[in-house]
């Protein structure tokens, strides 16, 4: 057992737990509890996989940010102290065999594939060797600069030892852009949907 | 660790989150599986992007995953509080004027 595969372990097993909690638990709260458990540790997998950038935004925007935003919907939506919202027993014993279902047969395709004709050995990159000393190559986990010359349309990443008749490959400048039009509209019309109104009467 | 090991907490994740969709009558409960879902999709595509040739693409698509998230997360929360305002309650279940 190296740290690695014990540290994996930790991080998978409350992972999983944590999504169970979230199918398990009764009360909304408790369920946001359980997510924020699966969301961080799904950041230490991140971390794990040299994905540090990515590791670091799902910590500030999921669990700082999607779920405080998610806590106070139930806030805003609390009904009564003693009003529960329970699923039927029926209900409950059709979706764990769904579920169960679902995951054999995920986990049959997964295990059925021979991953490592797909997989290359990562340890030694290819660009490792064109860089100077004091820079971490990406596989290594410093992943900030080559993410964001990747946004704005560049990618060394890729290109740097390329052979030349490859030509050069595709950024994500404008995805970047179109989230960022896209985001603006949600702000606006999020908030639009969510203005203050008059209470009507419920109608059932 | 291999590539396996981590769909297949990329599995646990995405069923999860579908069972959570189906069963839950609180709205949300839906969007917390919806989250999970998207969570277990990213737990792949990161991993893709460490075993495979994918190399940087996938980190960026989880990013504009995490991103996207975030936006239909505030959406659909309006659309909750909207629900909220119209019927006094969160249940889903009460939500079924248009049925014919």
């Amino acid at each position: 057992m190296t740290y690695e595969k014990i540290l994996f372990f930790i991080f998978a097993m409350s992972a999983c737990g944590g999504a169970l909690g979230v199918v398990l638990a009764q009360r909304v709260a408790r369920m946001a509890f359980w997510l924020i458990v699966s969301l961080g540790s799904v950041a230490g997998l991140y971390f794990m996989l040299h994905a540090d950038f990515v590791a670091a935004t799902q910590i500030i925007i999921y669990v700082g940010g999607t779920l405080v935003l998610l806590i106070f919907g139930i806030m805003l939506t609390a009904t009564g102290p003693h009003v529960k919202i329970q699923t039927s027993p029926g209900e409950l014993v059709m979706g764990a065999a769904v579920g169960v279902t679902l995951l054999f047969l995920i986990q049959g395709t997964v295990r059925s594939v021979d991953w490592n004709k797909a997989a290359i050995v990562t340890s030694g990159g290819e660009f490792q060797q064109n860089e100077g000393q004091g820079y971490n190559p990406t596989g290594q986990g410093n992943t900030i600069r080559p993410l964001g010359m990747a946004l704005l349309g560049l990618r060394p990443d890729k290109d740097l030892g390329a052979p030349e008749e490859a030509g050069l490959s595709s950024g994500y400048l404008f995805p970047f852009e179109i989230v960022s039009i896209h985001l603006l509209v949600v702000l606006v019309g999020a908030s639009y949907l969510a203005r203050a109104k008059q209470r009507t009467r419920p109608t059932v | 660790m291999g590539l396996e090991s981590y769909l297949l907490v990329g599995a646990v994740l995405f069923v999860s989150g579908v069972v959570c969709m189906a069963t839950k009558r609180n709205g949300i409960g839906l969007l917390m599986g919806v989250e999970l879902v998207l969570n277990g999709a990213n737990v792949n595509f990161v991993a893709f992007s460490r075993y495979t040739t994918l190399g940087l693409d996938g980190q960026i698509v989880s990013l504009f995953v995490i991103v996207l998230a975030a936006a239909e997360a505030a959406v659909a929360l309006s659309i909750a509080l909207n629900f909220y305002n119209n019927h006094l309650t969160i249940d889903v279940d009460r939500g079924d004027e248009l049925k014919g």
